[in-house]
């Protein structure tokens, strides 16, 4: 679906919040929190959530945290290892279900 | 190649100053974001740095030089400006001499202006391209700086290669780090030589530059791990959206968003500690500015100064000329010469 989405549609998120207000105010802040400086520094969070965004493959998200890693002082090298952990997860999820293709195969097979 | 040599259009100030007021039509003026914040009209709280700029000469072209600096570039202070700015200083307790270009060390009259400078006791800061140090023409020039205790201020956009050449230029990177590797050879940046030797980080792209405190944990981190190479401190300094980089952005079509990127991240804690509260710049030709970006700019101070007349009373408390180029100051952690404001 070409055009689906637009880069300016972003500053549009906050409306989303108009029909549940309280929701939206505890998304806000939650989401606040969770990307403040904690165990993991802001640097390591935007790299985590640059992967994730891949893995859900938001095109918002990606477009926000890529700004966000090279923001937080990432470079192209780690931000790329970082889509490399998130398409692991991604493919090894895929294949460790071979061991329910086999299982299933072993209990049909002589 | 600079802006100028290939006759841009935003070689202008003019040009440059018609761009930005008319991104101020879609988005709150500078001067009522600082009149939101209890700041209008800005005034000088007095001078503690006397920036020199010694001219536009510099053996780099980077993409996002705000003199729009290069080797074909012939603007440069006589020694007749440069006694001027001497004479100037003599009669005040300015404690901070900070020469800048181009690359100053170029400009003929360098070293003289660092001697006399230092000879009224005063600090002096050098902004060093680095790849300046190994040039034949300047043989002698890291010792000289070492010999009279000057702080050394060096860009070095990122610990990589492919982010500070992309930015500075094919192989800067490899020659930044030999004359990093020199400086620290003089001492400089060891703990207990008493020679300052800082970074400066400019994000290489249209995007803020990250926490100081932060970045410099990186940098001394990677250079130590990857180059054996010490330093004092990081500078973090947002692009100005003037000259070459307002080139980049509206060539890259990333001029809109950046813009708002800077509006929206004004920092009223940035704004007042802006630079230009306590420092006064002198162009390569005598004319006073209130920093170096309103100097690119041709924004003279109010109602405009020479050297020759100058007046440390009336300027220690003078009105700040502001535009739109400002909020590059005041987004995020704020920015200055200095690094990080806020």
């Amino acid at each position: 679906m070409a055009g689906y989405y637009h880069q300016e549609d972003l500053a549009h998120f906050p409306d989303v919040g108009k029909n549940a207000p309280e929701l939206w105010r505890k998304f806000s802040e939650w989401y606040a929190a969770v990307f403040a400086e904690g165990a993991l520094s802001e640097r390591e969070k935007s790299l985590i959530a640059l992967a994730v965004a891949h893995a859900v493959q938001c095109p918002y998200c990606i477009d926000a945290y890529t700004q966000a890693c090279l923001e937080k002082g990432s470079n192209p090298e780690q931000m790329t290892e970082a889509l490399h952990v998130a398409s692991a997860i991604r493919g090894g999820a895929s294949l460790v279900h071979g061991v329910q293709m086999r299982n299933a195969a072993a209990k049909v097979s002589l | 190649m600079s802006l100028v040599s290939i006759q841009h259009p935003l070689a202008s100030s003019a040009e440059q100053i018609r761009v930005l007021d008319a991104s101020a039509r879609v988005r709150k003026p500078f001067a009522r974001a600082l009149a939101d914040s209890e700041l209008f009209p800005l005034r000088a709280t007095g001078i503690r740095v006397f920036q020199i700029n010694v001219g536009k000469l510099c053996n780099q072209t980077c993409l996002h030089c705000h003199v729009d600096a290069g080797p074909d570039r012939s603007e440069i202070m006589t020694r007749e400006t440069a006694e001027l700015c001497i004479e100037a200083l003599s009669g005040t307790r300015i404690p901070v001499v900070d020469i800048t270009g181009g690359a100053p060390e170029l400009n003929p009259n360098f070293r003289w202006l660092v001697e006399r400078a230092r000879g009224l006791g005063r600090h002096v800061m050098d902004r060093c391209n680095l790849t300046v140090l190994l040039l034949p023409s300047q043989s002698g020039l890291a010792e000289f700086l070492a010999r009279n205790e000057v702080e050394v201020i060096c860009s070095l956009p990122y610990f990589l290669g492919e982010q500070t050449d992309a930015q500075r230029g094919a192989g800067v990177f490899e020659r930044s780090i030999q004359a990093l590797r020199k400086l620290n050879a003089l001492g400089y940046g060891r703990a207990g030589a008493g020679l300052r030797l800082n970074l400066v980080y400019n994000p290489v792209g249209a995007f803020l530059p990250p926490s100081q405190a932060a970045a410099e944990a990186d940098f001394k981190r990677e250079l130590g791990r990857r180059y054996g190479i010490e330093f004092n401190s990081l500078y973090t300094i947002t692009n100005m959206p003037i000259s070459r980089f307002l080139e980049f952005l509206l060539r890259s079509g990333n001029y809109e968003r950046y813009m708002e990127k800077l509006a929206n991240s004004y920092n009223p804690v940035a704004a007042v500690g802006v630079m230009c509260r306590d420092t006064l710049s002198v162009g390569w030709d005598g004319v006073l500015y209130d920093c170096d970006f309103n100097q690119m700019l041709d924004i003279p101070v109010a109602g405009g100064a020479h050297i020759r007349d100058f007046r440390p009373d009336l300027l220690s408390r003078r009105l700040i000329v502001t535009g739109e180029h400002c909020y590059g100051c005041t987004a995020g952690g704020g920015s200055s010469c200095g690094g990080a404001t806020a």
